[in-house]
């Protein structure tokens, strides 16, 4: 009787902090306390099917219905969702290949673009008759075709510099990274493909095809209302089918070539493994998880302009990858999930609330130091946006402490 | 191509500064990577802390009323030296505290703590601008004496600053080379780089050396930091990216771990930015123009590395440590 307790008292946290974050729809707190329920349940000693109806409870009944109520929180879900799939597409680069790779974000902005050119009436500037934006239902089609073309920008990337050595591997992606940046900041001459730093808008959002099923149904929903929960789940479904991806790749014949490639190079070369095929196909897969999440991304922002392109968002997710463990697929999700957790709703709320002080004008007085009048805080000092200090912190702590990162992947007892 | 000569001199003149500073820099680099084997990331916020050493003591004598009156040769004396001090003692600091902790462990890990480093370095000496002077972006207060030009020909007139960064950075770049070749440090320098355990078991205190290396190799890129600010006059916390990947990208270029390879591909890197600036919309026909100039150093990184990872003066690179 004692293995039936746990599970009862996650439920319990689980419907409390639901509840909570539903009376205080403004409180960070409450909704991280919601969120945590999924780390519970991750370490829940319980059967792995008590765990997957709790977690597709929260993720596909409560989540939805409290993001329905409070757009915000939907928002951040699918924030969070996106920076997963992006660390799990990094974590098999790092992590089962160890191959740094600094420009991860260059794959992103090329899915990202692949949909904004085509899919608002950017492509009319340089192909003629008018046939764009394309309608929404090409959106899909570009979800798959974008795997294809970053896989394909990830193999022309590859072929000429796997054969380096890693540190300069990674110099070399992030001046990949930076090439790409430039060129979509600058080709809007002599022929405007990308619109330059003005960037593309608006860009078309995939079809509400399930609409008439709902009306169908008698639920009036108005669109506006229904494209944060279509995003959530979109993006949820991505993020599950990059989970699975992962998984078969992680136990199958490529996936230990990777590993033996991370561990002993010279003696997975000798071992027969095609250690250069083995990398371009840990960079393509890597490369096309991270350009499908570009087109969604796109598509979400409806606005896109190089500057969601930069350096610090690849190392952002590199950070992540690294706090959770490399190599570990919960390790990229947890990573992922708390960084950005920290990031959108941590540090604004710490830059929200340093500005009520600011603006209430009381006076500080501390003992030894004196009196400090709080409206004298200076205004260029926003916790939020130092989030390159975060990633930094994150990334010398775990170097030192735990290179292993938090939930370091299992030990295949196999071996 | 009447404009392409008419402008000539012009670039090269640009184009050696930058190469000065780029070859300054690229000495912290190639310096480390020759005791550690490994990419100094956190090297371009030393840089920039140098520039930042430099505008706040221009901006405090400034509001103490003494730019004006002090001898200019004097103040700039005292900043170059100032970031210089400063800048060698962060970088020993920043040895210590990440990457001494890694030693041993694989390459990568010691890679991504300095990456850590870096950013957390930008982003620290935003906080303190931002608490100090409630802004980030600094500029250099003019000291009057480097706006002044000299004629070299009929045509051709140079700034003072282009002058003080020649000659300051050819002066230190001799200094180095002497030193590094012919004291005792500079031999225990040398016998770390080419194989720290023997040089532990011949007596050289590695850690010291490796120190000193990041001291050095620090000051260098201090200086390059005072210079820039000198020369350009914006300086914020983060711009030092892109000197700092041009400057890799220039130590690669002479061959890594060689310094006077690191001086040879600053110059060449210096050089062939500055033309590819002026040159590049003349000759595409204004397709493609400056706003490239920033990328083109990438551009010849991954060409070096395809067909030359040695680089120009480079040896054979080492087998990989693992």
């Amino acid at each position: 009787m004692k293995g039936s307790v746990a599970p009862i008292g996650v439920l319990v946290y689980i419907v409390v902090s639901s509840v909570l974050a539903y009376l205080h729809p403004q409180s960070v707190l409450a909704f991280l306390l919601f969120e945590s329920s999924l780390l519970l349940i991750y370490y829940l000693p319980a059967q792995p099917k008590m765990k997957f109806i709790l977690g597709a409870m929260v993720l596909l009944v409560l989540l939805p219905i409290l993001g329905f109520i409070n757009a915000y929180y939907l928002e951040v879900a699918v924030q969070v969702g996106i920076y997963v799939a992006l660390a799990l597409g990094l974590n098999i680069v790092v992590g089962f290949v160890g191959l740094l790779n600094l420009g991860f974000v260059a794959f992103y902005a090329i899915g990202a673009y692949l949909w904004a050119i085509f899919g608002s009436p950017q492509a009319n500037e340089f192909i003629a008759g008018g046939f764009f934006p394309l309608a929404p239902y090409w959106f899909f089609i570009f979800l798959v075709f974008s795997i294809v073309v970053g896989a394909m920008t990830g193999v022309l990337l590859g072929l000429p510099v796997l054969r380096l050595r890693g540190d300069y591997l990674a110099v070399v992606t992030l001046g990949f990274a930076e090439v790409v940046r430039a060129l979509v900041n600058n080709l809007d001459k002599p022929i405007n493909f990308t619109n330059g730093p003005k960037g593309i808008s608006p860009i078309e959002k995939p079809p509400l095809f399930f609409q008439p099923a709902l009306e169908f149904f008698g639920a009036q929903i108005a669109a506006a209302k229904l494209y944060p929960l279509y995003f959530y789940f979109l993006v949820l479904f991505l993020v599950l089918i990059i989970i699975f991806v992962t998984r078969q790749l992680e136990d199958s014949r490529i996936g230990r070539a990777w590993k033996a490639i991370r561990d002993d190079e010279i003696a997975a070369a000798a071992m027969g493994i095609p250690v250069v095929r083995m990398k371009l196909l840990g960079f393509a897969v890597g490369a096309s998880f991270a350009s499908a999440v570009g087109v969604l991304f796109a598509a979400k922002q409806v606005f896109i302009n190089p500057e969601s392109f930069t350096f610090m968002e690849s190392i952002g997710v590199l950070a992540m990858v690294i706090l959770g463990g490399m190599g570990s697929i919960p390790g990229a999700i947890l990573g992922a999930t708390g960084v950005t957790i920290l990031n959108l709703q941590l540090l604004k709320g710490l830059s929200l609330w340093l500005n009520s002080v600011r603006q209430s004008g009381a006076v500080l007085s501390l003992p030894f130091l004196g009196s400090f009048a709080l409206d004298q805080i200076p205004v260029q000092f926003e916790p939020a946006k130092y989030e390159r200090m975060v990633f930094g912190l994150i990334l010398i702590v775990m170097m030192i402490f735990r290179p292993q990162g938090i939930l370091p992947p299992r030990q295949d007892k196999r071996n | 191509m009447d404009l392409a000569l008419e402008i000539l001199p012009q670039v090269l003149v640009d184009g050696i500064v930058l190469g000065f500073m780029y070859a300054l820099i690229a000495l912290g680099y190639t310096m480390v990577y020759g005791v550690l084997e490994f990419i100094n990331f956190a090297h371009s916020e030393i840089f920039v802390l140098g520039a930042f050493v430099g505008v706040e003591i221009l901006l405090f004598l400034q509001s103490a009323g003494q730019l004006a009156t002090l001898n200019p040769a004097f103040v700039l004396l005292l900043i170059i030296v100032a970031g210089m001090v400063v800048s060698g003692f962060a970088a020993m600091a920043l040895e210590r505290v990440a990457y001494r902790p890694l030693q041993g462990s694989p390459r990568l890990v010691a890679l991504i703590s300095a990456i850590g480093a870096s950013f957390f370095l930008q982003d620290g000496l935003r906080l303190f601008e931002s608490l100090w002077r409630n802004t980030f972006y600094l500029t250099y207060p003019t000291v009057e004496i480097l706006d002044r030009t000299v004629p070299l020909t009929a045509s051709l007139v140079v700034p003072v600053k282009s002058i003080l960064v020649v000659v300051t950075a050819l002066i230190m770049l001799l200094g180095l080379y002497l030193f590094v070749n012919h004291t005792r440090v500079g031999t225990a320098i040398r016998a770390v780089a080419q194989d720290p355990d023997t040089a532990s078991l011949m007596g050289v205190p590695v850690n010291r050396v490796i120190a000193l290396t990041f001291f050095v190799g620090g000051a260098m890129g201090g200086l390059a930091g005072v210079l820039f600010g000198l020369h350009y006059s914006l300086v914020n916390p983060y711009s030092g990216f892109f000197p700092g990947l041009k400057a890799f990208t220039a130590a690669v270029l002479g061959g890594i771990g060689n310094i006077p390879g690191a001086m040879l591909g600053g110059m060449v890197l210096g050089l062939l930015e500055a033309m590819a600036g002026s040159y590049l919309s003349i000759l595409t026909n204004g397709a493609f123009g400056a706003e490239y100039k920033d990328v083109f150093a990438f551009v010849v990184l991954i060409l070096i590395l395809i067909f030359r990872p040695r680089g120009l003066l480079g040896e054979k690179v080492r087998e990989e440590r693992g």
